[in-house]
């Protein structure tokens, strides 16, 4: 919700975006119904939970988990999830020998369909810079040890491909069921800054 | 090309801030910068490509320090600018207006 009281003046760059708005809108570029309804999209109906099914079904489903890693856009369209800035995908499987992280060193390339908008600090200059050359003391700070004799691999998005991680299922994944394990999936364990 | 933007691997960067439990958008004028470059790109005939490279032209210090959609708007600024669609000028004068238009009302 907005913070912008009457009373006080709004910001530098909120009148900017307003007048910007109202001046597209004048020529007939944008419509405010469309950004209304582009931005409850993005805010309430995409998000993790997506790519928290596509990891739940590669848990359980050994020939999905294949399709998924093979080539992971139509794998991930299986459960409905496609689009902008997901057109590409590549899915890096976590092992007991390797954890993989994603990064856009460059900008803030992300997977839009399984993960929704990134958080800040994924777009943020310190974990930007930091990620690709102390990556283990990055995600010692995220509260993930990575023992010494696991590989980490930092994959840094290009232009067109977007990376989502595959973690490992943990201990107490054994017996639940697909949809169960969808809970047990985070955001953060599909960027690799979590276990799972 | 070599830029500010090109920050892997750059040292001198603290520990990675996080919030907890944080929204998607963190006020109003987020969610109509993020709708507004969402539809504007390719009505003015820009893609993709075009809006991160007019990111990466902004001044290092306002790279730096301009929160994510700040950065996104200062850039679409300079499209709309290089497109001839509006000019800087244009907005900042219906700036002003809404600002005299909030002062009357307030």
């Amino acid at each position: 919700m907005s913070g912008h009281k009457h009373n006080e003046p709004e910001s530098d760059i909120a009148l900017r975006v307003k007048a910007m708005e109202q001046l597209l809108t004048e020529k007939g570029i944008v419509e405010t119904n469309a950004i209304d309804l582009v931005a409850d999209y993005f805010e309430n109906k995409v998000g993790p939970r997506n790519g928290a099914r596509v990891v739940a079904r590669a848990w359980c489903d050994a020939d999905y988990k294949a399709r998924l890693l093979a080539d992971a856009s139509p794998a991930i369209a299986e459960l409905g999830y496609s689009g902008l800035q997901g057109e590409d995908m590549v899915v890096l499987e976590n092992t007991p020998q390797v954890h993989n992280v994603i990064v856009c060193t460059l900008c803030s390339c992300y997977p839009w369909p399984v993960l929704g908008l990134p958080p800040t600090w994924y777009k943020s200059p310190p974990y930007r810079a930091r990620i690709v050359r102390e990556p283990r003391a990055v995600l010692a700070e995220f509260g993930l040890e990575v023992a010494d004799d696991v590989e980490v691999r930092v994959w840094d998005s290009s232009a067109e491909i977007r990376y989502m991680v595959l973690p490992m299922a943990p201990e107490e994944s054994a017996g639940k069921s697909e949809e169960e394990l969808v809970d047990l999936v985070s955001r953060d364990g599909m960027i690799g800054v979590a276990a799972h | 090309m070599d830029g500010i933007h090109d920050i892997g691997g750059m040292h001198g960067f603290g520990p990675v801030e996080r919030e907890e439990n944080e929204p998607v958008f963190h006020a109003d004028w987020e969610r109509r910068a993020f709708g507004v470059e969402f539809f504007t790109g390719s009505r003015i005939g820009t893609n993709g490509d075009q809006s991160r490279h007019a990111i990466e032209r902004l001044p290092a210090d306002v790279y730096l320090t301009a929160s994510y959609y700040e950065k996104w708007m200062l850039a679409l600024q300079t499209l709309l600018e290089e497109t001839g669609t509006l000019s800087r000028a244009e907005i900042e004068a219906r700036m002003a207006e809404l600002a005299n238009e909030e002062t009357d009302h307030g």
